[in-house]
């Protein structure tokens, strides 16, 4: 996909190291930051181009921002704002960590939501997203990793017991299997149900023929 | 064989009359208890701003009839994992009990199938009481975990109220002197004073136990619909179904029956021996009176022909039975009849009050939980009632000493009363302290 | 494979039940399971010792239905999702949309939408409040409730000509402007609905056996709620003091005051507290909103075809139920790229297990009724 830049970004410092460099280098030196004009916001993956060259997506960088990178470093694939709401990309790998950090060190103790994207034609296909939210400041924030199909995802239900479920939807609509999760089956869907809903490649034509056919031995009309 | 003959016809002949009735009964009863069903559910449906059933009959008076009609009619469903025989047996077991405790009723002076049994209440009683038999063993026998649960729910709640009901009605009997009903009524008669008057706590035990027995609201544990979709009964329909409510409503009846001979007085109007008040004596044709009179009221109001026709129909049966009802009192023809005709009618005049209670406490009250249930068994009513009956024997005995009869007893039974009410209150509540708080804890809650 | 550890640990899950304890199964065809919820209990006696919620039998794949739907399309699905909040989900609808669009509904069409949002939390508590009751068995309330729930669905026909899916809110405000005697009407029935209220209480709160079934049952600390993800009146009556109309409030909320009750202990008398004090402060609300309602249009200029620019946003409002939050990503098309609604009920349920433990089957009934799920939300 055209649309994939922020990957090649923080590449340059690929292992994780938290340098004893960050605290000092706070406002300046954004991996990510540096991307801000010459890149398309980050958003859009489908095959219609962006029209609009309104910059609706715009590099965020608070203090929070500057905290986390100070401590995970590369980690923080990225941070946005659209819309006046805050978006950090992080690596996949390290998400359960961040959480952690972002549950017992930045306060946001309520997991409003977990969920998941499917963007087919990027590399790494699957967004988990984390809609996190702090009582302690009143603030929201959007966390995702970004996974590709098989890899495994920490999960963050030891560190907010909600996420339980919610992984478990996801998985059960996206596939994405989080590692770590204490019963990790289908909630919504039958155990034996094949393929992953919510995933855009998902053909429900073919599950309704397959299912007639196996179930009632008879050729579907659809 | 010619013997065999002999001994049949003699029996026969003697017994013709109770044979009869006891046809009777089994016939009519279903009705009566379809009707109960009807008063309960326009009771009910008056409380919550409703109108109740409308459709079948005017305002709905067909109702039970249909309700008959569907339950006999509907398919019969016996559970493959059933164990078929019990399957069958329960429900007449449980209807049977209840039926057969009907016979040892009195219902007014004249009226009585078992004729002068010495131990009248304690056959009532101990029949009523097999009907459990039919819940558990339906409840076993439907192999469904529901039925289970509220089988084993029933048993442990009738044993635990059975208890206390028993040591309440041991009150009354203290004052009776006799388990014959008659006796019983009579007695209540020369002491002209009804025994409930005497002993309010028993009579309030008795009154909490028998709901607790015929598993009504609020402790209708065994059939908690809300939790155990209908417990013992769920895997029953139809006309078996049908069977456990008869026997439920019967039930309620039976023990209805029973506080209102022991506690209130049988088929004695209120004040039996206090001479100025005869005129209570008028109360029931004027009751009629007025209900008669109230239906010709509301008859120009119904909106179609049928229902002001049947309204009429109503009022006159009103009017005529406020007839019945007063000719012995005006006809010196049908004098002798005088005592039959009103005591029936107080009788079924109390035993209606005591059951309209029991509707009253089932749509206003939540259910209570099981162990709640039981703890206010075995920690409240069975302490009370044992106490009770201890103090109030004292208190007769003290009576007897001073000559007291009648009201005056009051004097020695009231205070009684009192300090059993008090002492239990106090074990109660040092049973309530005393009591670990039970941690509900759980390890791996998440998990 | 992801599927073999799923069978396994089932498995597992399975075996581990001894023989002396008896594996209950309630639903999903139950009078108290409020639809089509099912759960396994394992108990000791009547003591539950593990719980299991099954849900998914009302799935209906809303998500992804709104994938293959344009904006406008899509609106009437979320009603469907809380049936007895309709209107709440469609206002979170609307509004997660308009702030995709960066547009704002007029001030007119806001307090409208208040209004109704109100009398709906009213409606959902109604309804929560006669089934809880009726669950621990009180056979009356639920009348008493549904009488005063009619009349303010009444209002909702009057406004909009449905009932219960009402589909009353459009992208960008409204589509019908108020009916000459809304504003009466709701005067009306918040003038009568205070002496109501008290009737219900009258009936429960004081009442011994309400409190035994009540107090002490499904305890919810504040630290296991927030957890547990809890919100709405589940969090409140843990004693968290957070409300979104007040916290980031949208619709006019604002513009109005009132109070947000929170419970102490997080029991289920507590949650019943919460929700009753929740529907007085609801119809003050009502009363605030119809005494100036602004004039004005009803409907912002957002065209006839949708197409947000490309980006997403996550927008949560405080339904009768809990946070209901909707994340909407948009690809520059008409329809939405990703439709994720983040159900109250859904989340809520989670609690249940740990709400039950230790708890008797009669509290099972009265846990789930407290929690206040609707199964068309949890399973969407």
């Amino acid at each position: 996909m055209a649309d994939e830049p922020k990957e090649k970004q923080p590449s340059p410092v690929p292992a994780g190291d938290k340098p004893a460099s960050s605290p000092a280098a706070i406002p300046p030196p954004k991996p990510a930051a540096a991307a801000p004009t010459g890149v398309t916001p980050p958003r859009p993956a489908v095959p219609v181009p962006p029209k609009p060259p309104v910059q609706l997506q715009t590099p965020l960088n608070n203090e929070l921002v500057g905290r986390i990178r100070a401590k995970f470093g590369p980690v923080l694939v990225e941070a946005i704002e659209d819309r006046k709401q805050a978006i950090l990309t992080v690596e996949c790998g390290k998400l359960a960590e961040v959480a952690q950090y972002l549950r017992d060190e930045e306060k946001f103790d309520l997991l409003s939501d977990l969920t998941a994207v499917d963007w087919p034609k990027r590399e790494k296909r699957l967004d988990v997203v984390l809609n996190l939210y702090s009582f302690a400041k009143n603030e929201r924030l959007r966390v995702k990793a970004r996974a590709a199909d098989g890899e495994q995802v920490p999960s963050v239900a030891g560190v907010w017991p909600t996420a339980n479920w919610l992984e478990r939807e996801a998985f059960d609509m996206f596939g994405i299997v989080f590692t770590g999760h204490p019963n990790l089956t289908r909630i919504l869907l039958p155990d034996e149900w094949q393929g992953y809903p919510l995933r855009k490649d998902y053909d429900i034509i073919e599950q309704d023929t397959s299912w007639v056919k196996d179930n009632l031995g008879i050729e579907s009309g659809q | 064989m010619q013997a065999v003959t002999q001994a049949t016809l003699e029996f026969v002949k003697q017994y013709w009359a109770p044979l009869v009735c006891g046809l009777v009964i089994v016939g009519v009863l279903p009705l009566i208890v379809g009707y109960v069903v009807l008063v309960e559910r326009k009771i009910m449906a008056d409380m919550q701003a409703r109108l109740g059933p409308m459709r079948v009959g005017p305002h709905g008076l067909l109702q039970p009839i249909a309700d008959a009609v569907k339950l006999l009619i509907k398919e019969d469903i016996i559970p493959e994992d059933a164990d078929k025989l019990v399957f069958w047996l329960a429900p007449v077991l449980s209807v049977a009990a209840a039926l057969l405790a009907i016979a040892g009723l009195a219902i007014g002076p004249a009226f009585q199938i078992a004729k002068d049994v010495n131990i009248g209440i304690l056959f009532v009683v101990g029949v009523s009481a097999m009907g459990i038999f039919g819940i558990v063993l339906g409840g076993w026998a439907s192999n469904s975990h529901y039925s289970l649960i509220g089988a084993l729910r029933s048993s442990a709640q009738l044993v635990s109220y059975e208890t206390a009901a028993g040591m309440a009605l041991v009150c009354g009997l203290l004052f009776a002197g006799s388990l014959n009903i008659t006796s019983i009524v009579q007695a209540q008669y020369d002491q002209g004073v009804w025994f409930g008057l005497l002993a309010p706590v028993a009579f309030f035990t008795y009154l909490v136990a028998s709901i607790a027995e015929t598993n009504r609201a609020p402790f209708d544990l065994p059939e908690a619909e809300s939790e155990l979709v209908a417990g013992y009964m769920t895997e029953f329909s139809g006309f078996r179904w049908s069977l456990y409510f008869l026997a439920e409503y019967t039930n309620m009846i039976v023990v209805a029956s029973v506080a209102t001979t022991l506690f209130l007085g049988g088929w004695l109007r209120p004040f039996p021996r206090t001479t100025w008040l005869s005129f209570i004596d008028f109360f029931p044709p004027l009751l009629m009176v007025g209900i008669g009179v109230y239906c010709l009221m509301r008859t120009p109001k119904q909106p179609v022909r049928v229902q002001q026709t049947f309204m009429l129909a109503v009022a006159g049966l009103c009017f005529a039975v406020a007839l019945v009802l007063v000719a012995p009192m005006l006809v010196p023809a049908v004098k002798p009849l005088h005592d039959g005709i009103l005591g029936a009618f107080w009788f079924i005049f109390k035993v209606s009050l005591y059951i309209y209670f029991f509707m009253w406490l089932r749509f206003t009250l939540p259910r209570y939980r099981f162990d709640q249930l039981m703890r206010l068994g075995w920690h409240f009513l069975i302490p009370l009632s044992i106490i009770n009956v201890l103090l109030i024997g004292i208190a007769m005995i003290v009576g007897t000493y001073f000559h007291l009869q009648g009201w005056s007893l009051l004097l020695t039974t009231s205070p009684a009363s009192i300090i059993a009410l008090i002492i239990a209150l106090f074990i109660l509540a040092t049973e309530q302290k005393s009591e670990p708080q039970k941690s509900s804890a759980a390890p791996d809650s998440y998990a | 494979m992801a599927m073999d550890t799923t069978t396994d640990s089932r498995d597992k899950q399975q075996t581990l039940l001894g023989a002396d304890e008896l594996v209950l199964n309630m639903g999903p065809q139950h009078p108290s399971t409020h639809g089509v919820l099912r759960v396994k209990l394992k108990l000791d006696g009547e003591r539950v010792i593990g719980s299991e919620c099954m849900i998914g039998y009302l799935h209906r794949g809303v998500e992804k239905i709104a994938e293959h739907r344009t904006y406008q399309q899509f609106a009437p699905y979320v009603d469907r999702m809380d049936y007895v909040a309709a209107v709440s989900n469609g206002l979170g609808y609307c509004e997660a949309i308009e702030k995709l669009l960066m547009v704002e509904a007029p001030p007119r069409a806001k307090v409208i939408r208040t209004i109704l949002t109100e009398l709906q939390r009213i409606a959902s508590h109604l309804l929560w409040l006669g089934t809880h009751a009726l669950d621990i068995g009180a056979l009356t309330p639920l009348f008493y409730c549904f009488r005063e729930r009619e009349e303010i669905l009444k209002i909702f026909e009057k406004y909009c000509g449905a009932r219960l899916t009402t589909h009353a809110f459009r992208i960008g405000g409204l589509q019908y402007d108020a009916y000459d005697t809304l504003e009466k009407d709701v005067e009306r029935f918040c003038k009568a609905f205070e002496p109501r209220i008290k009737d219900y209480e009258d009936l429960l709160t004081q009442n011994r056996i309400w409190l035994g079934r009540t107090k002490g049952v499904g305890i919810l600390t504040a630290a296991d709620a927030i957890a547990l993800g809890a919100t709405g009146p589940v969090l409140r009556a843990s004693g968290v003091k957070w409300d979104i109309r007040k916290a980031m409030p949208y619709a006019a909320y604002d513009q109005y005051k009132f109070e947000i009750p929170v419970g102490s202990t997080g029991d289920t008398y507590d949650r019943y507290m919460v929700r009753m004090e929740e529907m007085r402060q609801s119809r003050l609300i009502c009363l605030q909103a119809i005494e100036n309602i602004p004039t004005g249009p009803i409907l912002a200029k957002v065209g006839k075809v949708l197409k947000p620019p490309p980006g997403e946003v996550y927008h949560a409002i405080e339904a009768p139920k809990g946070e209901l939050g909707y994340y909407v990503i948009s690809d520059g098309t008409v329809q939405p790229y990703r439709v994720r609604i983040r159900p109250p009920s859904f989340v809520n349920l989670q609690a249940f297990d740990k709400m039950a433990r230790g708890h008797l089957v009669a509290d099972v009934v009265a846990i789930i009724g407290t929690l206040d799920i609707v199964l068309g939300e949890v399973d969407r």
